[in-house]
């Protein structure tokens, strides 16, 4: 089997993080629900997770970093822990399901939004910002790199625009988290939403949501705290305030070695990703019957190590079903949960095929994954 | 019934300063360990730093050199 999958899900993931969830799931307590050892042995590894996190983010502190379930209960939380009826909020034709289904369910009950053109590469004009911002506006929910193509947004050139104007950044770095460089404080990032499980190459069931100390978010969730226990009202210091219930120790446990991994690690991890999807994305433009979706342009560009490709008019899930079949080639087709991504790219009825690399898979790989397509390719245009 | 000592107990308003604290305490060699914050003591996480009282101070300063806020600081008998 090829795993060409990562923008899904990274897999498998490393030792360390196995090792870190095995050595949870058989020693943890509780966290913050005792003091005896097997709870604070959850405790310390939830705040090891935040410490590395916070720092991998450049975040103001530990404290800022909340764990949630995955990237969508965070932008949820974003989005309804944001905005009112009357307020004013903007995304792009680059973002997810999950920040647009949580804005239209807004949008219906009063919010204004404005969804920024992305063109057929599937890249948002940042000329169109400034003129989209109103008095009511209130935040850009802003995917920091497109799950379909690859393409990464300057996150430090909206906040330069949106900053001064009183508008919040929330940015979903589900792409890129782990992957590319992510500052908050360098792009004035107000408001981040993290995946565990892609670039940060922790477990499934892990995200979270780091937000800067100016920042007030109502939480989603209200309920058992493991502090203040006589109070009425839900814990408001972060983290616990958009914290209740028991924490994924487990999971975090992993999250936390892999963030320690990358820590030490990221920028060895995405040469390697650069250069074997520049070797795919070589391998497969020029080949007749293939289109590559997305601006390739500039090789010193960041991007996610995403290549999206269709053969001829086929169906992308023909085209994975093969892959799939023939060379054990795993790729994900369809939408992509990015509707207007591929309204804007002209993919509508088709979808895209997705191939998604990460710092596990190697050159064979890639190998066989051109040749793999070389041959589809050549089956449609005979 | 084992005779109760006096001990310096710091409590915080946090759970991540008392795991800061905790990290930091322990990695000075400052003796003590993280207990339930006892009755006594109102405020707090829910967790709270327990020295012997003769390493109190030395505690209170490692956490202040290290900006890690706390919330109270008592001597019990515990």
């Amino acid at each position: 089997m090829i795993y060409l999958d990562h923008a899904a899900t990274t897999s498998p993931k490393p030792a360390c993080v196995v090792e870190a969830v095995t050595d949870a799931m058989l020693h943890f307590g509780n966290s913050g629900r005792g003091v005896h050892e097997a709870s604070l042995g959850a405790s310390r590894a939830i705040y090891e997770a935040r410490r590395r996190l916070a720092e991998l983010f450049q975040a103001e502190g530990p404290e800022q970093v909340a764990f949630t379930p995955n990237a969508t209960f965070s932008l949820n939380l974003a989005v309804q822990g944001l905005l009112r009826p009357g307020d004013h909020v903007i995304t792009t034709e680059m973002d997810h399901n999950s920040v647009l289904r949580p804005l239209y369910r807004l949008e219906d009950q009063g919010v204004e939004l404005t969804i920024l053109k992305a063109d057929r590469k599937g890249r948002i004009c940042l000329a169109d910002l400034a003129p989209s911002i109103r008095e009511n506006t209130r935040a850009i929910f802003c995917t920091h790199a497109s799950n379909v193509t690859g393409e990464v947004n300057d996150l430090a050139a909206i906040s330069a625009i949106c900053r001064p104007r009183g508008v919040l950044l929330a940015a979903d770095v589900s792409q890129t988290a782990g992957i590319l460089p992510v500052s908050m404080e360098q792009m004035g990032i107000d408001v981040l939403c993290f995946t565990g499980h892609k670039g940060l190459l922790g477990p499934q069931g892990t995200g979270g949501i780091a937000v800067g100390r100016g920042v007030r978010l109502s939480p989603l969730c209200v309920g058992g705290s493991g502090v203040h226990s006589y109070d009425r009202e839900h814990p408001s210091a972060m983290p616990e305030a958009l914290e209740a219930g028991t924490a994924n120790s487990h999971g975090i446990a992993g999250l936390g070695a892999a963030a320690a991994l990358l820590l030490d690690q990221r920028e060895a991890f995405y040469k390697k990703e650069m250069e074997l999807m520049w070797a795919f994305y070589d391998g497969v433009r020029k080949l007749p019957g293939v289109t590559v979706y997305g601006d390739f342009s500039d090789r010193n560009a960041l991007r996610a190590p995403i290549v999206s490709l269709n053969l001829g008019e086929e169906d992308s899930a023909w085209a994975a079903g093969e892959l799939a079949e023939r060379w054990g080639i795993q790729v994900r087709a369809g939408a992509h949960c990015a509707p207007l991504m591929h309204r804007a790219l002209g993919t509508v009825g088709q979808g895209a095929v997705r191939f998604s690399f990460s710092h596990s898979n190697t050159r064979e790989d890639v190998e066989q994954a051109i040749r793999a397509v070389e041959i589809l390719a050549e089956e449609v245009t005979a | 019934m084992r005779k109760k000592e006096l001990r310096a107990v710091i409590a915080f308003s946090a759970t991540t300063d008392a795991m800061a604290a905790e990290a930091h305490l322990k990695g000075a060699g400052i003796p003590g360990r993280l207990i339930p914050v006892p009755r006594e003591i109102r405020a707090g996480c829910g967790l709270a730093w327990s020295s012997p009282a003769e390493s109190g101070e030395a505690a209170r300063q490692a956490l202040g050199q290290a900006g890690i806020p706390w919330e109270s600081w008592k001597e019990l008998l515990l």
